[in-house]
């Protein structure tokens, strides 16, 4: 087949090359914006410009996206759980259906947000080429994704046979395409889309899933922060002593 | 006893002309920036009104402050357990339309309008868009009483008066309204502190100004949803939350803030009060009928020896201990019980503190004529033109028994200068006023100099903040030598 070996190459080049490629922007880029721009870490809201359709866009799409991103990672991480729950039908239906459900609610949502950016003239200046990439390249995630789920279902049965190896063996520096080239186009794309998110992430504003306040529910109702150790100040004898919370 | 220094304010509303100077102040020293433009850190209200944003005070439509579910305080916006499901899309959340969208007019049509027969006009553009736009709404759209039927109507106070009052209280004859400036309230409970999720709200410990860290602030908006007053901001640029800082940057050179440096009516106050910071969370406990009282005592006496004691145990200098000795704010407050907090209600123990306006009240009984002296002394309170029950639920926490104490101890104070000054008055009735009025003639003589003779001094007794000591203690000298001045120097420029 003429230009097999180019597609062979293309196949190295985008499942075992451009993963590291895009895992070290991660960790590269995300750790020195936070050292040194961490001002710019934020979630950059716009529900006080629009507070109406707001919640029709953003509930539906980070419900969905959490629980579906959490589907993968289980996969990932744990893929015999999901084959042992998979080995009963019913179970391997109900496991399906709700992830495409999520999947849809996800679709919803980001449709529903992308319309609320283009038709609201107050988002426009708070609207940034790089959230309309971003706009861009999670449409395409999710349509694929859904377009999987769809025509080539039973998904997270053959995610944890084919893919799960291939991202560990990723993980392990030993990349075996093996397992992806094989893979229909759909599936391809969506693996190349997730790469690609991995390596645009650091510089949109997606870092603020880096900074969810999980700590709140367990940290102290008020917060004081004290310039200096209150109990230590007045005291002669005091060695200096770094800034403390109480 | 935790002994705590706090910075508090004391507004004298008998003073305040509303000339909005405090407004501009602030305006042109901190809010001048993008994503600002519709930030009043300090803005004046004419009372009655619905305010900025409209109608703050209607805690059922805005969520804001605490409210007590089985003897538990809890915000009434997202705390804890509904942070999470809320994270996404906050219900409580104000936006920009019950603000205003901030404009400018575009002036160059102005200048390059060709010649013609009608007047060139400067149309408004918003400061959001850049577009053309109608001003619906403004910071202060009803600014004395105007637009009444719209604005004044639906000031959530006047859900405390009878249909009557709230009639009479709008006819012609007897309108009347006063000025009530707004800034953070620096509170000891903030609502706005315990509904970050970040942890980027923080009460200073040496002098109890409530700040956000820009840095950990990633735009979770639960601050402007939880804070009953509305003084935090949302700066659509940055994407982080702003807020009255009391200009601490002037009070640690020895300044006063811009806004009460600047306030030509002198109606402002500023000194350090003491306060048991154990007793916090069982003061906003109690019932909003004892709240004022709780509050009050949880304040303490600056000169009595425990209380020196223990604030000496607690880090604070000498020279703070005898700033609060001398603090306006503590006399106001506490020998005199005549400044009240707003909304004690709400739960978040406000540190600004309101004497109550006389002018109104006393300005003219309904078909009399202006008396002075009556049988009742203390005579118009009940037919006062802004009713009791109006004042009470502002500063009174829905009780009128701390604004008439506020108000006839006023009352006596003024007929007591009258004998002193005119003379037209009969002594034996001032010295019966005075008594009733649990006050004497020397009380009454310091009230009436620090209200009306204070000096820039009397006013502001600031603190020395020992910020040397702070950054001594943060920063070894030799580690830094040579470096370029201390933390956050880069511009804050909005995230991708």
């Amino acid at each position: 087949m003429p230009g097999s070996d180019q597609f062979a190459y293309l196949d190295i080049l985008l499942f075992a090359v451009f993963p590291y490629v895009a895992m070290i922007l991660f960790f590269v880029v995300t750790i020195q914006r936070y050292r040194k721009q961490s001002f710019s870490y934020s979630s950059l809201s716009s529900q006080f410009l629009e507070n109406k359709e707001h919640f029709w866009g953003m509930v539906p799409f980070h419900y969905g996206i959490l629980v579906v991103i959490l589907g993968h990672i289980v996969a990932f991480l744990v893929p015999r759980s999901i084959l042992w729950w998979n080995s009963v039908p019913a179970r391997l239906y109900i496991l399906e259906v709700s992830a495409l459900i999520f999947g849809i609610l996800t679709l919803i949502g980001l449709v529903s947000l992308v319309i609320r950016r283009l038709k609201t003239p107050k988002l426009r200046p708070v609207t940034t080429i790089a959230d309309w990439i971003l706009y861009a390249m999670l449409l395409v995630q999710v349509v694929t994704g859904l377009g999987i789920a769809t025509m080539h279902t039973w998904g997270s049965s053959w995610f944890a046979s084919t893919l799960s190896p291939y991202l560990w063996s990723l993980v392990k520096l030993s990349p075996d395409i093996t397992y992806v080239t094989p893979l229909p186009a759909l599936v391809k794309w969506h693996i190349v889309g997730n790469f690609a998110l991995i390596a645009f992430f650091p510089f949109t504003r997606l870092v603020h899933i880096l900074v969810v306040p999980n700590m709140y529910l367990w940290r102290k109702t008020q917060v004081v922060r004290w310039n200096w150790n209150r109990r230590e100040i007045r005291k002669a004898d005091s060695t200096p002593a770094r800034r403390t919370r109480a | 006893m935790d002994v705590r220094s706090q910075i508090s304010m004391v507004f004298h509303l008998d003073k305040c002309i509303g000339c909005h100077t405090c407004s501009i102040a602030c305006k042109n020293v901190w809010t001048d920036r993008k994503g600002t433009e519709y930030m009043w850190w300090n803005n004046v209200e004419t009372k009655p009104g619905t305010g900025y944003p409209t109608k703050w005070e209607d805690q059922e439509e805005y969520r804001g402050g605490w409210e007590k579910k089985d003897g538990k305080l809890r915000l009434k916006s997202t705390g804890r357990g509904r942070i999470v499901p809320n994270i996404f899309h906050n219900p409580s959340l104000p936006s920009m339309d019950d603000y205003y969208e901030p404009w400018t007019y575009k002036y160059d049509e102005l200048f390059n309008a060709p010649e013609g027969d009608d007047q060139p006009t400067a149309r408004p553009i918003s400061k959001v868009t850049g577009e053309y736009m109608d001003i619906e709404a403004g910071p202060n759209w009803d600014d004395d009483l105007g637009g009444s039927p719209v604005y004044a109507e639906n000031d959530p106070n006047l859900d405390a008066l009878t249909p009557q009052e709230r009639e009479q209280m709008f006819s012609i004859e007897r309108l009347v309204f006063f000025y009530f400036p707004r800034i953070c309230n620096h509170c000891l409970n903030p609502a706005c502190v315990a509904s970050c999720p970040s942890g980027a709200l923080y009460k200073r410990g040496e002098d109890g100004i409530v700040l956000i860290d820009q840095k950990v602030c990633r735009a979770w908006r639960s601050c402007v949803a939880a804070c009953p007053y509305k003084k935090t901001y949302f700066n659509w640029q940055t994407g982080k939350s702003e807020k009255c800082i009391l200009c601490f940057p002037r009070l640690e050179t020895g300044q006063a803030p811009a806004c009460f440096h600047s306030c030509v009516g002198r109606i402002r106050y500023l000194g350090v009060l003491l306060y048991d910071a154990e007793r916090i969370e069982e003061v906003a406990n109690k019932p909003p009928e004892e709240m004022i009282d709780a509050q009050r005592d949880m304040i303490l006496d600056p000169r009595d020896p425990e209380v020196i004691r223990g604030a000496r145990e607690n880090g604070l200098h000498d020279s703070v201990i005898e700033a609060a000795q001398k603090s306006p704010v503590y006399k106001y407050v506490k020998d005199w019980g005549i400044a009240l907090p707003p909304h004690i209600e709400f739960g978040t123990l406000p540190m600004l503190f309101y004497v109550p306006p006389l002018l109104p009240v006393m300005a003219k009984r309904d078909g009399d004529n202006v008396e002075s002296v009556s049988d009742d002394l203390f005579h118009g309170f009940e037919q006062a033109r802004a009713p009791l029950d109006y004042l009470s639920s502002l500063l009174g926490g829905g009780n009128t028994g701390k604004l008439v104490y506020a108000l006839r101890k006023q009352m006596a104070v003024r007929m007591h200068r009258r004998l002193k000054t005119v003379g037209d008055v009969d002594a034996e009735v001032v010295e019966r006023m005075l008594r009733e009025a649990d006050t004497t003639p020397e009380e009454a003589d310091a009230i009436y100099d620090l209200t009306a003779l204070c000096t820039f001094e009397d006013r502001f007794v600031i603190p020395p903040a020992h910020r040397e000591e702070a950054i001594e203690m943060m920063k070894d000298p030799q580690e830094h030598r040579q470096s370029a001045g201390f933390g956050f120097v880069s511009g804050p420029e909005r995230g991708l």
